[in-house]
């Protein structure tokens, strides 16, 4: 809903220069983290352009900042929210681009509205617009933190997670360090949804870069196999270190239905052989044991 | 617990299980599972639906959106006013073979769940809550 | 070529839904792409084994890429098939299962024994091509 025209659009254009000076220096003296972020040059120009917005939506006469008129200024705030937490800043840090805005403005609305009640109004009126504007960039600084987390581990998992094709319809997972059940867990996902992307038969998950195996690895490992097979494709287990056997046994866990190899190079001619597929030296002779 | 939405479905005729099937799965994905927890709790909504069914008699389940501070989750309470379960341990055993069609597939779906309980008394119905947290 | 297979009376009034089977020179092809209820399994069941009977088919292929979720009674339902398709000689292979259903199906603990399965139609037919030579298992033993 549309206000009496407010002054202070007016105001602010009369001290633009000071006003902005007054706010950028605010903003670097604050302690912290906040100083060592932000290049100056870059919060000069990011003052100089919020301040240019807030002045022209203002002068709409809108006070609702969720409308329309207050889209260019959301979308600039959007983009410093996003860049300020990918720089690692608080959410506070980021909310107090806006906040620090008052002091110099009610400052200057002090000095030029004489009468009590207009300045009152005025006050109340650049208070709760800035405020308003503060807890939307909090808002906006969360989510872009949320999607931020989620990229990350998105990528630590695919990181973590390589599937590498090593023939057409041969799979290999190669697991590194100590699995936990978690991580099993999405690391099997990835792969079983891999074979279907991929339509291939077989996959070799090795182990040999996995320091121990406990039940609960054992298991997902298991149900893994398994549920390939389920789906029609065959796994076969390489790398299995002669303590992880032990392990495997004392744990009680059967792998009769599991084809294992002590190598991914043995794994891989296994492979090649269910594949119907076999090495050949100059197209005559057969290649029959990987060495 | 807290519960912030309930949801009813009668539980009457066959068709009323894939009725059942495709509202769990609409709450699932609102509430963000993983597809692998999405499909979990929709199998296990399956069996219990089905067995409110052919050994209740007939009955409903209610959806739950449920938080315990650290997370949410989604629950499902089927109720029947059924015969009950004279053994209840026994009839958690895998008693499941593919073609013999024995057991309830309560135990399966225990596993497919978070968090179980079943309350049943022969005369007097059977309630089994199943909880998946995300 | 393909001709559709159901039984007489198939656009009767009030009939209810069925599975359409089609056929392939002495291969069934079933695609199943809703979410069935247990009358409608059931119904797939019977139609298929009398479609093996008539056509004397010698292979059944099921695609399920589109079921999202695979319960006790439809698992049950496609190990009968299997092993009544088996009776009557023919082989059947169940193709396309998604991961997640897959990992749910180990988690229930439903084992599917007997049931060949396969990652993709074109694979499934290989199998069944190999059905009556050496006959490579990909499925549970």
């Amino acid at each position: 809903m549309a206000q009496p025209k407010t002054k202070i659009p007016e105001i602010i254009k009369r001290s633009e220069q000071d006003l902005l000076k007054e706010w950028t220096e605010d903003q670097l003296q604050r302690p912290g983290r906040q100083r060592m972020l932000v290049k100056e040059e870059e919060l000069k120009a990011q003052c100089k352009s919020f301040l240019a917005l807030l002045t022209h939506a203002l002068q709409t006469g809108q006070s609702d900042i969720q409308a329309p008129e207050w889209g260019e200024v959301r979308e600039m705030l959007a983009q410093l929210s996003a860049a300020r937490s990918v720089q690692g800043m608080t959410a506070s840090e980021t909310a107090n681009f806006v906040l620090s805005l008052k002091k110099p403005i009610l400052a200057r609305l002090r000095r030029e509205i004489r009468t009590a009640e207009a300045l009152g109004a005025e006050v109340w009126e650049i208070t709760d617009l800035l405020d308003n504007l503060a807890l939307h960039t909090t808002e906006l600084y969360q989510n872009s933190r949320e999607e931020v987390i989620r990229r990350q581990q998105q990528e630590m998992m695919e990181l973590s997670t390589p599937v590498v094709k090593l023939w057409d319809g041969v799979l290999a997972l190669p697991l590194i360090g100590t699995l936990d059940s978690a991580r099993t867990q999405v690391v099997m996902e990835a792969l079983l949804q891999k074979i279907v992307e991929t339509g291939s038969g077989v996959a070799i998950i090795d182990i040999t870069g996995v320091p121990t195996v406990d039940t609960l690895v054992a298991q997902h490992l298991l149900k893994t196999v398994t549920a390939a097979r389920l789906m029609g494709a065959d796994c076969i287990i390489s790398g299995i270190r002669p303590q992880i056997a032990q392990t495997i046994v004392h744990l009680g866990v059967s792998l009769n239905n599991v084809s294992t190899k002590s190598s991914l190079a043995d794994a891989f001619q296994l492979a090649l052989q269910r594949a119907g597929l076999c090495v050949s030296v100059n197209g005559t002779a057969r290649l029959d044991k990987a060495r | 617990m807290i519960v912030s939405r309930e949801q009813q479905l009668g539980i009457r005729e066959e068709v009323d299980v894939v009725h059942v099937r495709r509202e769990v799965r609409r709450w699932a994905e609102e509430l963000r599972f993983s597809l692998v927890d999405q499909t979990k709790i929709v199998t296990a909504a399956s069996e219990l639906a089905r067995n409110t069914i052919i050994y209740g008699g007939g009955g409903a389940v209610k959806l739950r959106l449920v938080s315990n501070g650290h997370h949410t989750g989604l629950q499902l309470v089927f109720e029947d006013q059924g015969p009950g379960i004279p053994d209840i341990s026994l009839a958690l055993q895998d008693g499941y073979t593919t073609g013999s069609g024995l057991g309830l597939g309560l135990g399966g779906a225990k596993r497919l769940v978070s968090e179980f309980s079943i309350e049943s008394k022969p005369g007097e119905g059977t309630r089994v809550v199943a909880t998946r947290w995300r | 070529m393909f001709r559709l297979m159901g039984r007489p009376g198939w656009t009767k009034p009030g009939n209810m839904e069925r599975i359409p089977i089609l056929q392939m020179g002495r291969l069934l092809l079933v695609t199943i792409q809703v979410d069935m209820h247990d009358r409608l399994a059931l119904t797939l069941q019977d139609d298929l084994t009398e479609a093996i009977t008539r056509v004397g088919a010698r292979g059944v292929l099921i695609e399920i890429s589109s079921l999202s979720m695979v319960d006790s009674f439809i698992g049950r339902m496609l190990a009968n098939i299997s092993s009544m398709s088996r009776i009557l000689d023919a082989e059947t292979v169940v193709v396309g299962m998604q991961p997640a259903v897959a990992i749910t199906l180990v988690e229930l603990g439903l084992e599917l024994k007997g049931v060949r399965t396969a990652l993709n139609v074109d694979k499934g037919m290989r199998l069944l091509d190999d059905a009556g030579g050496k006959g490579s298992e990909a499925s549970i033993p």
